[in-house]
């Protein structure tokens, strides 16, 4: 008799004990753990008969058909299939059709030392194609310095349109907030001496030698790094930069080189332009709340800011233009060809170039530091 | 004659004010190949963004099994498009996910009944179905062009789908897989029963499989021919007969 539910159970028919299909065997349906059935039926023939009285199938139908028959071929038996319906035998046979596709040889399991050998020699390779990328870089700017560089110039416009003016309001914001914080928590300390106007001088010095072109650089990193790495990932993925290359267009001098050039002439205009905000930034803080005069801020901020204390901060600034361009370039260009591969580049590019700056920042410091300047 | 699963009644297809496709009607019937042909812009793609729910028509009706699918709220339009299975043009596969998952998502979130290895077993099966056994811990990029409209078609399957669509599934294929790919579609058709309906304007392609065919004009634009291979070559319009007559040359490779 037919039945709506999944049925799988054996049946003796005469010395040969048969597995019965019946019911709807449909992917809605609760069904029948076939392990528990197979294993109910004991010591097994050499040929098994497995009856299909089905009254709707679907995939499960053909699952448990070739579960039924990878079971009986562990246990080499040979599979008998009965009443299939119209369609079945045949999507049976082609699940059995061999995949022509390539795959990779099963990679052998290394031990402890191998593993780190492994990852040593990974670490190795990062840094050779690192270092050959920074000197790619370096022959494609001197090529586009001697005029024999490939790049278009409206890529260059472009760039520094996107870097320059695009960046102001977000620069111009941090940089108030910064010379503010700054005003504040040296106030507090400042003022238990009386010493209230050194606010000047402590927020001129910090933002002019340190915070100006810092803080200007991390914003660049989120803003333009991460930029940089998603639009060259993206060009990765869709097989441009393969179709500049094929076309002899050197990629480096090509897409990184107008990039860097705009960081380049951006980013120093950025930071001369975040010093002034955040000095000013610190004046509201004096004026305002501390009662320092205008023309008082203004001449101890002019008296303490050194021509070298200005530049230092402008070197800092092409150093870290530099790095912005270079890293978000670099993981652009070695990203993978998928969506989640430029996602990674993009977060990759944003890390590395926030620890490069600090660890830039801190060198110069230090060097600057013990040069005395 | 076989019952119709899907029906378009005066179905105009385009986008926002932008008419490409007007008064187009034709049903679409149990177990046939339904090849929607035109040339290049006629709105072949964007007919298919209606017949799969991605897109409301401009004008006119759809019906799925009786029902006007446009007609339904958005959820239940969800659980009827269950019963659709579509081979996008560029694949579309998840890059992130190994084909195993890019087939057990579907089944998870429509199938939450099944256990894990219910969903696994169903995921190697679908994918053994295309040719693609054993490739389950692969991950899209690691399959040739071919392979992985395969394995697009594979998680087209997941379901089940009473309905198959693919969008120009030759396109970036090699004739050998083309051909391959095409004896694949017929084969699911025989075995499964489903409709399918292959949006492509591969005169190869057509000759091997079509049961039915809807010819979009893209200078009148709406059908200008509908019916089966034979017909429209014996009694067509000279413009569909023309473009039908370039490819005889392909009829002498099999008629399905």
């Amino acid at each position: 008799m037919q039945q709506q539910t999944a049925g799988l159970d054996w049946q003796q028919e005469g010395q040969l004990s048969c597995l019965h299909v019946t019911g709807h065997w449909t992917l809605h349906q609760r069904k029948p753990d076939l392990l528990e059935v197979w294993r109910k039926g004991g010591r097994l023939p050499e040929q098994l008969c497995v009856r299909v009285n089905v009254t709707a199938w679907d995939s499960s139908l053909l699952a448990l058909l070739r579960r039924i028959r990878y079971l009986a071929y562990e246990a080499g038996i040979e599979v008998n299939l009965q009443g299939l319906p119209a369609g079945v035998g045949q999507l049976l046979e082609m699940a059995q059709t061999p995949s022509t596709q390539a795959q990779a040889e099963p990679k052998t399991p290394l031990n402890r030392v191998a593993q780190f050998g492994a990852g040593a020699l990974r670490v190795m390779g990062s840094m050779g194609r690192s270092c050959t990328f920074i000197g790619q870089v370096t022959l494609a700017l001197l090529a586009t310095a001697r005029g024999k560089g490939r790049m278009r110039a409206s890529d260059f416009w472009l760039a520094l349109q996107q870097n320059g003016p695009g960046a102001l309001p977000i620069v111009a914001l941090i940089a108030v907030l910064v010379g503010l914080i700054l005003a504040f928590v040296g106030a507090v300390q400042l003022e238990a001496f009386g010493a209230q106007i050194y606010i000047a001088n402590m927020v001129a010095i910090g933002m002019t030698r340190e915070m100006g072109a810092l803080m200007t650089a991390v914003i660049m990193a989120g803003r333009t790094g991460a930029a940089y790495a998603a639009e060259l990932g993206s060009m990765q993925a869709n097989e441009e930069i393969d179709a500049l290359q094929t076309f002899g267009f050197p990629p480096l001098e090509f897409l990184v080189t107008p990039r860097i050039l705009a960081l380049l002439v951006s980013m120093p205009i950025l930071t001369c332009f975040a010093d002034a905000l955040g000095i000013l930034g610190g004046f509201v803080i004096g004026w305002g709340m501390y009662d320092i005069s205008a023309t008082q801020y203004i001449n101890q901020s002019l008296v303490m800011v050194s021509s070298i204390d200005f530049f230092i901060g402008l070197f800092k600034s092409l150093v870290f233009a530099l790095l912005i361009g270079m890293i978000g370039c670099y993981y652009g260009l070695n990203s993978g060809r998928n969506a989640q591969a430029v996602g990674q580049a993009t977060t990759n590019a944003v890390v590395s170039i926030i620890v490069a700056l600090v660890v830039s920042d801190a060198m110069i410091t230090v060097l600057c530091t013990q040069l005395g300047i | 004659m076989k019952e119709a699963v899907l029906v378009a009644e005066n179905l105009s297809a385009g986008y926002g004010q932008l008419v490409i496709q007007r008064e187009l009607n034709f049903s679409i019937r149990q177990g046939e190949v339904f090849v929607v042909m035109g040339g290049s812009g006629c709105g072949k793609s964007t007919l298919l963004r209606h017949l799969i729910g991605l897109q409301a028509p401009l004008a006119g009706r759809m019906l799925f099994r009786g029902d006007d699918f446009w007609a339904h709220s958005s959820e239940e339009r969800a659980l009827l498009q269950q019963h659709f299975g579509i081979l996008y043009q560029n694949v579309a596969l998840w890059g992130a996910m190994t084909l195993r998952e890019n087939i057990c998502l579907p089944l998870e979130t429509w199938r939450p009944e099944l256990s894990r290895l219910e969903r696994h077993e169903l995921a190697s099966l679908k994918l053994a179905l295309v040719g693609l056994a054993g490739t389950d811990h692969l991950y899209p990029a690691e399959l040739s062009g071919g392979m992985r409209k395969r394995a697009g078609l594979a998680r087209a399957l997941a379901l089940d789908p009473q309905v198959l669509f693919f969008d120009e599934p030759s396109a970036g294929l090699d004739p050998l897989s083309s051909m391959a790919l095409d004896e694949l579609i017929l084969q699911l058709r025989d075995s499964l029963g489903a409709s399918i309906v292959l949006v492509t304007h591969e005169l190869p392609s057509i000759y091997r499989v079509a049961d039915t065919c809807l010819f979009l004009d893209n200078k009148t634009r709406t059908q200008i021919a509908l019916g089966s291979l034979q017909e429209l070559l014996d009694h067509g319009p000279e413009q569909v007969q023309r473009f039908l007559r370039r490819g005889n040359s392909f009829a002498a490779g099999g008629h399905a």
